[in-house]
């Protein structure tokens, strides 16, 4: 009986746009190594044309996704951690190439991840309570004000934290009813691509979120300048480039989220503040008439 | 039948507008370090009311200084302190909200039952409120003990100029951040008079700073690197080249820009009820105003109906002295704003669209414009897409609540909307559809404090009014940071 090693089937790794899987528009890849240096694979080298489709197909995606109900959104978020769940060796393998961690402590990134797409899957229909409300005007009149999406936010993913990071940056934007088109982090883009198969079997419409890989600067610059794209997450980028694109950004008056001066420990308790970056208050008022003033009608 | 008025001009003799007034800068009024002086007019009779200094870059650079001074005792102070000082800001401006309401309109151009009605009871609601915050915002939902900002410069324009000062300064102040606030060239007066108040209510000296002037001195403002906060309300490009300026600095940035609101009127709607609120959209103040609902979209089956009774409802709106208690639509605020709306509205008719203005008298003097709609308009036209900023109407017709969401929606703005139906299952259903801030059904232009007001899309970044509106002028509560 011969004992020849199995040869091992390597993944082509692809964008992930409108819910398929291409590769990019342009064909070109880049080489994607291990923290020490050993190559992993080619990934695609996104242009320009792949970040303009990936707006296109977020946009498409919007409508349905912000008027779906906040329940609905939370059970699919969830089903996001049941299939993660499902393939965390996969994700704890890849997790520890990209950011030269111990099997242990990269197990740990991946748990925290899927236990992020939990806790973001229970705040869909409870922000709007939290940031929303009755405003009590001085008159005969209704007043509400509810948070809605901003629309479709292009995301910078943390270049460092490869998946905790990224997970972090997504979920808020989406569980709130935004569509995004992610830039993966340019030296470990592979595990943002991996999640992309994640989120194409976990009831998210196509298009909800879109991943490119690449040069982060390259695909950055056409999004932060793109008419339709409605808000920008600078968390990956440096001083420089985000300095730039917030130069762009101003152009269709993008909601800006600036990238920290230091490093995001992101283990600590996210807060609400990332949803409520993209989110936008609407104010409705109708006047509520009355039923007389000649006494009491409790 | 036809009814005459009396004349019934509100006293002038309850303000006393002084010759000259200076920068208030660190307590005290004083010159522009360049000597520069400007004169402030009436638009209605374009008679000279004062001679004010003009802010240059040293004012500007002086005024932050004095403001980071004061920053450091005035945001330790106790909340209940600070919103005590607010109280008294809010009872004075009460006592001295008929003088003001005249100085407003004197300086403004705006009819005095809105000064006297709407601008000045908002005015005082706004510091009332604020006030009540300063002790409570560890209640806001910001974390347990949010902290000011710093030293807040501050931008404001001419169209509501003494409540857009509410608007920025009492927030700002309730929150524990120290204040310059440049008033726009045109409406100088009322922050000045305003700085007196500061002085009768005991405010810190530095705490506020007002600095009249034009928008370099705005520039010169928000570039300011010991600025910390930055709240502009006004033009849309403007507010773009200020989003350009902040780029890269950690300045908080609030933007209440431009819109070019629809105003959405079905066929169910009660025609009459309809028709004030399509007046009270479009000419309140004159259409100066940024959530004006200057697209008329009615819907076809009534389209003529609505048109007829509109018509017949603006031949009997009174054009002329603001002072006038009897005057629905005063001037436009400045020449230069008149020809704006002027060259918009050729433009209108250049291309194609149908003119037809209230048949009423333009005073000789002061700057006027008559109310007018356009018919025949397409979604293409520059007055359907362009802000106009006056009394100005664009009318365009819809068959169905889709077409009716679609055409609305398709702007670059997102800061009012109107609809106008008895039914409410449809009030709501295209309330959530429209992408717009603030959503006024069967009714419109109401304005309360706690009630957020802001823009989607181009209209502008962050709310003002309410819970929503202290955020501005606090530190993210988180470690991450955002604008």
């Amino acid at each position: 009986m011969s004992t020849v090693e199995r040869l091992t089937v390597l993944k082509t790794y692809k964008l992930y746009v409108g819910g398929k899987f291409p590769r990019s528009e342009s064909g070109r890849v880049y080489e994607v190594s291990d923290s020490k240096g050993k190559w992993l694979a080619n990934a695609p080298l996104s242009s320009r044309k792949d970040a303009r489709d990936a707006v296109v197909a977020a946009r498409k995606a919007f409508g349905g996704w912000a008027g779906a109900t906040a329940y609905n959104r939370g059970q699919v978020l969830y089903r996001v951690a049941e299939m993660l769940e499902g393939r965390r060796d996969q994700f704890v393998r890849e997790v520890a190439d990209a950011e030269g961690l111990s099997k242990s402590k990269a197990a740990a990134v991946v748990d925290a991840a899927i236990d992020r797409w939990v806790w973001y899957a229970g705040w869909t229909d409870k922000i709007g309570q939290v940031v929303g409300g009755a405003n009590p005007v001085a008159g005969p009149f209704f007043n509400l004000s509810t948070p809605e999406p901003t629309g479709v936010v292009a995301v910078l993913a943390p270049q460092k934290s490869s998946f905790l990071g990224l997970v972090s940056v997504i979920a808020p934007v989406i569980a709130t009813g935004n569509t995004a088109v992610v830039i993966a982090s340019e030296t470990s883009p592979l595990p943002a691509l991996s999640l992309g198969e994640v989120l194409a079997t976990s009831d998210v419409p196509g298009g909800v979120v879109n991943v490119l890989s690449g040069r982060t600067a390259e695909i950055a610059a056409p999004l932060a300048a793109h008419q339709d794209v409605n808000a920008i997450d600078l968390t990956g980028a440096d001083a420089d480039l985000a300095r730039d694109l917030e130069i762009a950004a101003a152009d269709n008056l993008k909601r800006v989220r600036r990238p920290q001066a230091v490093d995001t420990d992101w283990t600590t308790d996210p807060g609400t503040d990332r949803l409520t970056s993209f989110l936008e208050t609407k104010t409705v008022w109708h006047p509520t008439g009355s039923l007389g003033a000649s006494g009491s009608s409790y | 039948m036809t009814f005459e008025y009396a004349p019934a001009p509100e006293s002038r003799s309850v303000v006393d507008i002084a010759p000259s007034y200076g920068l208030f800068i660190d307590g005290e009024f004083a010159e522009a370090a360049d000597g520069k002086v400007f004169k402030t007019v009436s638009p209605s009779t374009e008679e000279v009311l004062s001679e004010i200094a003009q802010a240059g870059e040293a004012d500007v650079d002086r005024a932050v200084k004095a403001a980071r001074k004061a920053f450091e005792k005035w945001s330790a102070l106790p909340g209940a302190e600070r919103a005590k000082y607010l109280f008294r800001i809010a009872r004075i401006i009460q006592e001295r909200s008929r003088e003001l309401a005249v100085l407003e309109t004197l300086d403004n151009g705006k009819p005095i039952r809105e000064t006297r009605d709407a601008d000045l009871p908002l005015v005082a609601a706004h510091f009332f409120y604020y006030a009540g915050w300063a002790d409570k915002l560890g209640h806001a939902g910001f974390g347990p003990n949010p902290a000011p900002l710093g030293v807040a410069g501050q931008v404001i324009p001419w169209n509501f100029p003494l409540l857009m000062l509410a608007w920025k300064i009492a927030p700002a102040l309730a929150t524990g951040n120290t204040v310059v606030l440049k008033p726009a060239e045109t409406t100088p007066l009322s922050a000045l008079f305003f700085a007196d108040i500061c002085r009768q209510a005991g405010l810190p000296r530095g705490v506020v700073n007002i600095l009249p002037g034009y928008g370099d001195a705005g520039a010169a403002l928000t570039a300011h690197p010991d600025v910390n906060k930055v709240a502009f309300t006004g033009s849309t490009a403007v507010g773009k080249a200020i989003a350009r300026q902040v780029a890269g600095t950690d300045k908080k940035v609030t933007l209440e820009l431009g819109g070019k609101g629809a105003n959405i009127v079905f066929d169910d709607a009660p025609v009459d009820q309809a028709v004030e609120g399509i007046v009270t959209g479009i000419f309140f103040n004159q259409g100066q105003v940024c959530c004006a609902g200057s697209r008329l979209l009615v819907q076809e089956s009534v389209a003529d109906e609505v048109l007829d009774a509109l018509k017949r409802r603006l031949t009997t709106l009174r054009l002329g002295d603001p002072l006038d208690k009897n005057t629905d639509i005063g001037a436009i605020n400045s020449a230069e704003q008149l020809a704006r709306i002027k060259a918009l509205a050729d433009t209108g008719e250049a291309e194609g669209a149908e003119r037809w203005s209230a048949p009423c008298e333009l005073p000789d003097s002061g700057y006027w414009f008559a109310p007018t709609l356009f018919t025949n308009v397409t979604q293409a036209h520059t007055i359907a897409r362009d802000e106009i900023f006056g009394p100005v109407l664009s009318v365009l017709t819809f068959r169905t609540p889709e077409e009716a969401v679609a055409k609305a929606n398709n702007t670059q703005y997102g800061l009012s909307a109107g609809i106008w139906t008895e039914k409410g299952s449809r009030i709501l259903a295209v309330a959530n559809k429209l992408r717009a801030g603030v959503v006024w059904a069967n009714t419109f232009n109401k304005f309360d404090p706690t009630s957020p007001f802001g823009g989607y899309k181009e209209s502008g970044h962050g709310r003002e009014g309410g819970r929503h509106g202290l955020e501005a002028y606090l530190a993210p509560s988180s470690p991450e940071g955002t604008r």
